[in-house]
């Protein structure tokens, strides 16, 4: 039996208190990429009731995403945003999503991502993450960044950390560990730097905005 | 003086382009913030830096 609404505000106001969960709950959170960061950034804030949460990724769940992505393995071959919208319904069914199957480029970024509150930059591509971050920086610029760099390999996870480079641009990683022959992505390193966007966003939304 | 990521440089009265290739940077994988604002990527070649400015020029590395 699914919990009512009632149920899950007062469950979610019980843990948080009331204050944040009426704030977390007012939040419009676009995740861009939807694989280790993003599809475990999106679960995290789903959980702690994000009023909306627009996901984008043209990309399809592939059985190389399954050791470090939130899908199971009956999902390879489906749309991540679709397959991740039905997996977050199960962990908050009352959550608003917003999916678009689309590449987030110059043309379409601003109006795919006006609706929210924070953005986090979750693409695997150093590239895409340099041209999010830009487009986001000049021309969204009332817009909270949260964005990552630097989470491959075996390293320590306390190697991870959140910077606030400017007044709304996070960065969280080790800024250094790149993907690349001989250096993979570990599963608990990824969704360490995914935590930490994610506790990133929901400290902006309370009002704490030291990194 | 011009501070780059936490580094005394001297690059007052040049670019941020011109520092960008010193530093071999590659454009298409960074975003430049200059006192806290973000350097348009359109930009680079006109922002001249000046004595005291604080630069940070934030490295995006592939992983997700």
């Amino acid at each position: 039996m699914v919990p009512t609404k009632e149920e899950m505000r007062a469950a979610l106001e019980g843990r948080q208190g009331k204050e944040l969960t009426e704030a977390f709950s007012q939040a419009a959170v676009a995740v861009c990429g939807l694989g280790g960061l993003g599809s475990h950034i999106a679960a995290a804030l789903a959980r702690a009731g994000i009023g909306k949460l627009i996901l984008v990724d043209h990309d399809r769940v592939d059985v190389g995403n399954l050791h470090r992505q939130q899908y199971g393995a009956s999902q390879v071959g489906r749309f991540k945003t679709e397959a991740l919208a039905e997996n977050l319904k199960e962990m908050a069914p009352y959550v608003e999503l917003e999916i678009h199957t689309v590449r987030v480029g110059e043309e379409n970024g601003v109006a795919l991502l006006d609706g929210a509150d924070v953005i986090c930059e979750a693409f695997d591509d150093a590239r895409c993450k340099a041209m999010l971050a830009n487009l986001v920086l000049e021309r969204l610029p009332e817009k909270y960044l949260v964005a990552a760099s630097g989470m491959a390999g075996f390293g320590s996870p306390n190697g991870i950390r959140t910077r606030r480079v400017a007044e709304r641009f996070y960065l969280c990683g080790d800024g250094t560990s790149e993907v690349a022959d001989g250096v993979g992505l570990a599963a608990p390193r990824v969704m360490a730097c995914a935590a930490h966007q994610a506790m990133t966003v929901l400290r902006i939304l309370a009002g704490e905005f030291e990194a | 003086m011009v501070k780059v990521n936490g580094e005394d440089l001297e690059f007052a009265g040049k670019t941020v382009a011109e520092y960008l290739k010193a530093a071999d940077y590659d454009r298409e994988r960074i975003a430049v913030e200059r006192n806290g604002e973000i350097v348009p990527r359109a930009q680079y070649e006109e922002t001249v830096l000046l004595e005291g400015d604080c630069v940070e020029v934030v490295s995006f590395v592939g992983g997700g």
